[in-house]
Order: C-alpha cells, then sequence, then structure tokens
C-alpha cells in the first residue's frame, strides 16, 4: 500500500489513473444512489413516532459522516504534507475542502430542517449541532487560507499545522451526545453493542452511506486533477516569466 | 406527492432538494473548473511555453524524424 502511494506520487501516473478510474466511480455512484434512493423514499417504512419526517435521516446522516470523515481524510493528507513530504497531499487536502464544507453545511441545514418539525425549533445550541457548526467554520477558514497566501508551500505547510490542530473537534462532534446532555440523539448506528435501527431502514442508510461515499472519493479526484492542472499552470507561467525576463 | 409524504412533507421535499442542489453545484464546479484550468493550460501551450518533459519528448521525436536511414534507391 505505501509504495502504491509513492507511486502515485508522479502527478502525471496520478491524472493517468483519475481518467481510468472516474468513469467507473461515475457509474457506481449512480448505481448506489439510484438503489439507495429507492429503498429510503419506496422500502423503507414511516416511523412509528416521526411518521415520513424519518425519511430526511437518509440524507442527514451520511452527510454528517461524510462531514467528519472528509476532515479526517485531509487530517491524513496533513500528515503526508509534514511528515511524508507527499507532493500530492496539500493537493488532496486543499481539493477536500470545499467538499467537506458541502456535506458540513448539507448535515447542518436537514438537521434543522428535520429538527423544526420534531423538536419545535430550527437551531438550539446544543453540544453535537455547536460543533458540527465549529466544524463547518473551520472549513471555510482553511479556505480561505488556500486563497490568501500566494506561494503554495507555505499554504501547505500552514494548512496542515491547521487541520491538525482541528482534528481535537472530530472526537467532540462523536462523543458530545455521550459527554453532554443535548437534544440530539446518541448514536444509533455506529455502536458498541450494535445498531438500534430496525433493518428495514438500516440497509437503505448504509446504501446511502456508501453512494454518499462514493460520490465524494469521486469528486475528490477531480477535484485533485484540477488542482495538479492550476498548480502545473502556475509553474509554466512563473518560467515563462523567468524566460522572458532573463 | 406530499398526500405520500405527511403533515410535514415540506422539510421532507425541502431537505432533499437542498441535498440535489448542493450536489449538483459541487459536480459543476469541478467541471467547469476543470474546462478553465485545460483552456489556460492550452492558452499556454499556444505561447510556446511547455513542460520541460514535454518539451524533451518534442525534441526526441524531432531527433528519430531526422536520424530516419534514407530510403536506398
Amino acid at each position: 500500500m505505501f509504495q502504491r502511494l509513492t507511486a502515485l506520487a508522479n502527478p502525471t501516473r496520478f491524472l493517468g489513473l483519475v481518467e481510468r478510474l472516474g468513469p467507473w466511480l461515475v457509474g457506481l455512484t449512480l448505481a448506489l444512489f439510484a438503489v439507495g434512493l429507492y429503498g429510503s423514499l419506496v422500502l423503507a417504512p414511516p416511523d412509528y413516532q416521526q411518521g415520513e419526517t424519518v425519511r430526511i435521516m437518509f440524507i442527514h446522516v451520511p452527510a454528517a459522516w461524510l462531514a467528519m470523515f472528509t476532515y479526517a481524510l485531509m487530517a491524513v493528507s496533513a500528515l503526508g504534507t509534514l511528515v511524508w513530504r507527499h507532493p500530492l497531499a496539500d493537493v488532496s487536502a486543499k481539493a477536500a475542502a470545499p467538499l467537506g464544507a458541502a456535506f458540513t453545511f448539507l448535515a447542518l441545514v436537514t438537521g434543522s430542517l428535520w429538527g423544526k418539525p420534531m423538536w419545535g425549533t430550527w437551531w438550539i445550541w446544543d453540544a453535537r449541532l455547536t460543533s458540527v457548526l465549529v466544524l463547518f467554520i473551520m472549513y471555510l477558514g482553511l479556505i480561505a487560507l488556500w486563497r490568501t497566501i500566494e506561494d503554495p508551500t507555505r499554504a501547505a505547510r500552514l494548512a496542515a499545522i491547521l487541520i491538525l490542530v482541528g482534528t481535537v473537534n472530530l472526537p467532540i462532534i462523536k462523543f458530545s451526545v455521550d459527554w453532554w446532555n443535548t437534544l440530539h440523539q446518541p448514536a444509533s448506528v455506529m455502536r458498541l453493542d450494535g445498531p438500534t435501527i430496525d433493518p428495514s431502514m438500516l440497509w437503505p442508510l448504509l446504501v446511502m452511506a456508501l453512494a454518499f461515499t462514493s460520490l465524494l472519493t469521486t469528486l475528490h479526484l477531480y477535484a485533485m486533477r484540477n488542482e495538479i492542472l492550476r498548480r502545473r499552470i502556475r509553474s509554466l507561467g512563473l518560467a515563462a516569466a523567468a524566460g522572458t525576463a532573463s | 406527492m406530499t398526500g405520500l409524504l405527511g403533515p410535514h412533507a415540506g422539510f421532507i421535499l425541502a431537505s432533499y432538494a437542498i441535498t440535489l442542489a448542493v450536489i449538483a453545484g459541487l459536480i459543476l464546479w469541478v467541471r467547469a473548473d476543470h474546462r478553465a484550468q485545460r483552456a489556460r493550460l492550452a492558452e499556454l501551450e499556444a505561447r510556446g511555453v511547455r513542460r520541460r518533459s514535454a518539451a524533451a519528448r518534442g525534441e526526441a521525436a524531432a531527433a528519430t524524424a531526422t536520424a530516419a536511414p534514407e530510403p536506398r534507391p
């Protein structure tokens, strides 16, 4: 595995991989969403308490998982930048940030749309909701940092340090429902003693989570391709400017 | 359709609509960004600005073309 990662250190080889893998990932994502949405909207029964509004769960929960998974992916990339100095590490982190921000936004908005009919409020400064809002603000801060600092090398180091400092928020989000008395319900799937959700709802949820993950993987690879091209253009521009100057 | 989704159909439909809009936005952003990068790369290459590896490949191809043996009459 490590040799494969270092083999991909060559951007040209990575671009070739994206060209080959991309179409298959798009097909897989579409298939997973088709099955997941059919299971979520047609096959899954209404909840005995929440009724049909439980169907919001099938997009809220995967979005929340992806919000955290994307940040964890950026944390690994940050280690790649600072420790292994992998040339594509910063490309990966920078390409992932907008995707993570989008999924975090979806988790907040669908959670609010689910909370209003069920809790009677759009928002509450609950430990889970607040820590996810902090995650969203951190994504925006990282995106701003990359856009502000011109030199990619310096931006990469600062972003990597900020990402790693921010990873403390992930366990806070995960365990907020256990550490504090929250309105948000405790975990129903990721539990040591197994899920508490009925299988008729659990399998569509897991398929939707796979679909979102496949979507993230596809978009992340294509966004990395764009970032590699952007950096090539920048170095070509600098070379051309240096050429005309000399 | 909304009758099927119960008294809170609006919240459910809004959730799915916003999710669809955000995902479509991400896809459009990635595609538009790619088109922009390719256009700028083509513009640089039109001005003769190439990567060293591309330039080296070009010279190697030119060298093998000139070194090709003269066809025997």
